[in-house]
C-alpha cells in the first residue's frame, strides 16, 4: 500500500470531482424535462405519438450508453451539413457531447420512471377532482404531477446514482472527469488499488448522500 | 452495404464474430455474477452480522462505484496481483492474462452484485410457511432447497433477472477499452479505417438493439414456462 499516493492523489481526484457533478447535475436537470415530455407523450392515445415514444425510450435503452455517447461526439462530427450551423459549435466539445448522450439517456429512463408512475395514480383521485369542479388542466398540474413525482422518487433515485455512474463514461471522450484523472494516474504509476480506493471512495460518499437524500425526500412527501 | 460484406472487402465477418464475442462474454459474465451470487446471497441473508457486513460491503462498493473503474482496476490491476502471486512461488516472468478473461471476471464481479440482491429478494418474498411445511414434512436442507424454495423463487427472479442481463450485456461494451474485440471495439477499429463513425457506431447500436430485442423474447418464454399454475 503506497499511502503517499493517495495522499497525493485525493485533491487532484475531488477536482475532477467537480466535473463529474457538473456532468451528473446538467443532463439529470435536462434530462428530467425531456423525461417528463416524453412520459406524457406515452400517455398519449394517438398511437404514432405514442409509438414514437415508446421507440425513443426502447432504442437510448436498449443500447449501451458508450455507444450513444460514440455516436454523438464521433458520428455527427461526420455529417458535412451540421459542421456549417450553429450546432457545431456545440457538437465539437466533448463536453457539451456527453452531456446531450447522458440528457438522452437518461431521459429515456426518466420517461419510463413517470410512465409508470403516471399509471399508478388511482383514478379516484381524477375523478375526485374532476367531481369538484377542478379543471382537467389543474388537475393534471396540481394533482397528477406532484403524485407521480413522489411515487417515482425511489426508482428515479436509482436513476441518479446509475446517472453518477454513467458519467464516468465522459472519460472515454478525453473529458477529465473523476475517473478520467483516476485512470490518468493509475496509468503514470501503475498502483490501481490505492487509485481504486481513493476514486471509488469518493463515488461511494456521492451515492451515499443521493440514496440519503432521496430517502429523506421520499420520508418527507409521504402520504401518511 | 459494401462495408458490411463478408471477406476481406467489407466488414460484415469481423463484426459478426464481434458479435459472438460479446455475447460470449456476457454469458461467461452471467455465470460468473451467479457464482458470486451463491457466495454473497446466503452471506446476506445470514443470522450473523459479520457475515452480513461482509455481503452488504460487497453489493454496496460494486454498485455504488462505476463500472469502468471496476474494469480499470481489473485491467492494471489483474496481471500485476498474479505476477506478485506468482512471485510467491518463485516465478518472475511478465505474465499478460488474457482480455477475456479480465473482461467477464470484471463484468462478472459487477453483475453478480446485482443478481446477489435479485436473488436475496426473491428468497425472503417467498412465504415463511414453505420453509416450515417443508421442515414439518421432514425434507431434508438440500430437497427443501432444490425442490421447494428454488423452483419458487426463479419464477420470482426471472423478471429482475432479465434486467440484470440487459445490464450486463450492455456492460460488455465498457472491456472494448481494454482492447478486447467485441462489438464496441471491433466499431472503433472499422471505424477508423473507414473513417466512417457514424454508420459504424450506428451499427453497432442496431447490433445491440437485436441481441436485447432476441434475449427479450427468450427470457420472456422462461417467464411463462416458470410461472406455470399461478
Amino acid at each position: 500500500m503506497d499511502f503517499d499516493l493517495m495522499i497525493t492523489s485525493f485533491p487532484k481526484l475531488l477536482g475532477a470531482t467537480v466535473v463529474t457533478l457538473k456532468l451528473l447535475s446538467a443532463s439529470l436537470f435536462f434530462g428530467l424535462f425531456l423525461g417528463l415530455f416524453f412520459a406524457i407523450l406515452r400517455l398519449n392515445k394517438n398511437i404514432f405519438i405514442n409509438k414514437f415514444a415508446y421507440g425513443y425510450s426502447y432504442i437510448f435503452r436498449g443500447t449501451p450508453l458508450l455507444v450513444q455517447i460514440f455516436i454523438i461526439y464521433f458520428g455527427l462530427g461526420q455529417i458535412e451539413y451540421l459542421r456549417t450551423t450553429f450546432l457545431w459549435i456545440i457538437l465539437k466539445e466533448p463536453y457539451w457531447c456527453a452531456i446531450i448522450a447522458f440528457t438522452l439517456n437518461t431521459g429515456a429512463y426518466t420517461s419510463e420512471i413517470l410512465r409508470s408512475a403516471f399509471q399508478t395514480i388511482k383514478p379516484g383521485i381524477i375523478e375526485a377532482g374532476k367531481s369538484l369542479g377542478i379543471s382537467n388542466k389543474i388537475i393534471f398540474y396540481k394533482i397528477q404531477i406532484p403524485i407521480a413525482i413522489r411515487q417515482s422518487l425511489p426508482a428515479y433515485g436509482n436513476e441518479i446514482i446509475l446517472m453518477m455512474k454513467g458519467t464516468s463514461l465522459a472519460s472515454t471522450v478525453t473529458l477529465m472527469d473523476l475517473t478520467g484523472v483516476a485512470k490518468y494516474i493509475i496509468s503514470t504509476t501503475f498502483k490501481p488499488i490505492e487509485v481504486f480506493i481513493v476514486a471509488g471512495g469518493i463515488y461511494l460518499f456521492m451515492t451515499f448522500i443521493i440514496h440519503n437524500v432521496i430517502k429523506y425526500l421520499e420520508k418527507k412527501y409521504s402520504f401518511q | 452495404m459494401e462495408l458490411l460484406a463478408f471477406g476481406k472487402t467489407g466488414w460484415g465477418d469481423e463484426l459478426f464474430y464481434a458479435t459472438l464475442m460479446t455475447i460470449a462474454v456476457s454469458i461467461t459474465a452471467m455465470f460468473v455474477g451467479f457464482f458470486f451470487a451463491l457466495i454473497f446471497t446466503p452471506l446476506k441473508l445470514s443470522k450473523y452480522k459479520t457475515l452480513n457486513l461482509v455481503g452488504n460491503f460487497y453489493t454496496t462498493v460494486i454498485r455504488g462505484v462505476p463500472e469502468l473503474l471496476v474494469i480499470y482496476l481489473f485491467f492494471f490491476g489483474g496481471s500485476g496481483a498474479i505476477m506478485y502471486v506468482a512471485s510467491i512461488f518463485g516465478y518472475y516472468e511478465y505474465i499478460e492474462i488474457n482480455a477475456f478473461i479480465t473482461g467477464s471476471l470484471a463484468i462478472g464481479i459487477i453483475s453478480g452484485a446485482y443478481s446477489t440482491e435479485v436473488f436475496r429478494g426473491a428468497i425472503q418474498s417467498i412465504d415463511k410457511g414453505q420453509f416450515e411445511a417443508a421442515k414439518v414434512l421432514g425434507i431434508n436442507k438440500f430437497g427443501q432447497f432444490y425442490k421447494i424454495i428454488l423452483p419458487q423463487m426463479l419464477r420470482l427472479a426471472i423478471p429482475n433477472l432479465s434486467n440484470v442481463w440487459q445490464i450486463t450485456l450492455k456492460d460488455t461494451s465498457l472491456i472494448s477499452v481494454t482492447g478486447l474485440v467485441e462489438i464496441m471495439r471491433q466499431s472503433y477499429i472499422s471505424a477508423g479505417s473507414t473513417r466512417d463513425p457514424l454508420f459504424f457506431y450506428s451499427f453497432a447500436a442496431v447490433l445491440y438493439l437485436m441481441l436485447t430485442y432476441v434475449s427479450m423474447k427468450l427470457i420472456n418464454k422462461l417467464e411463462v414456462r416458470y410461472s406455470r399454475g399461478f
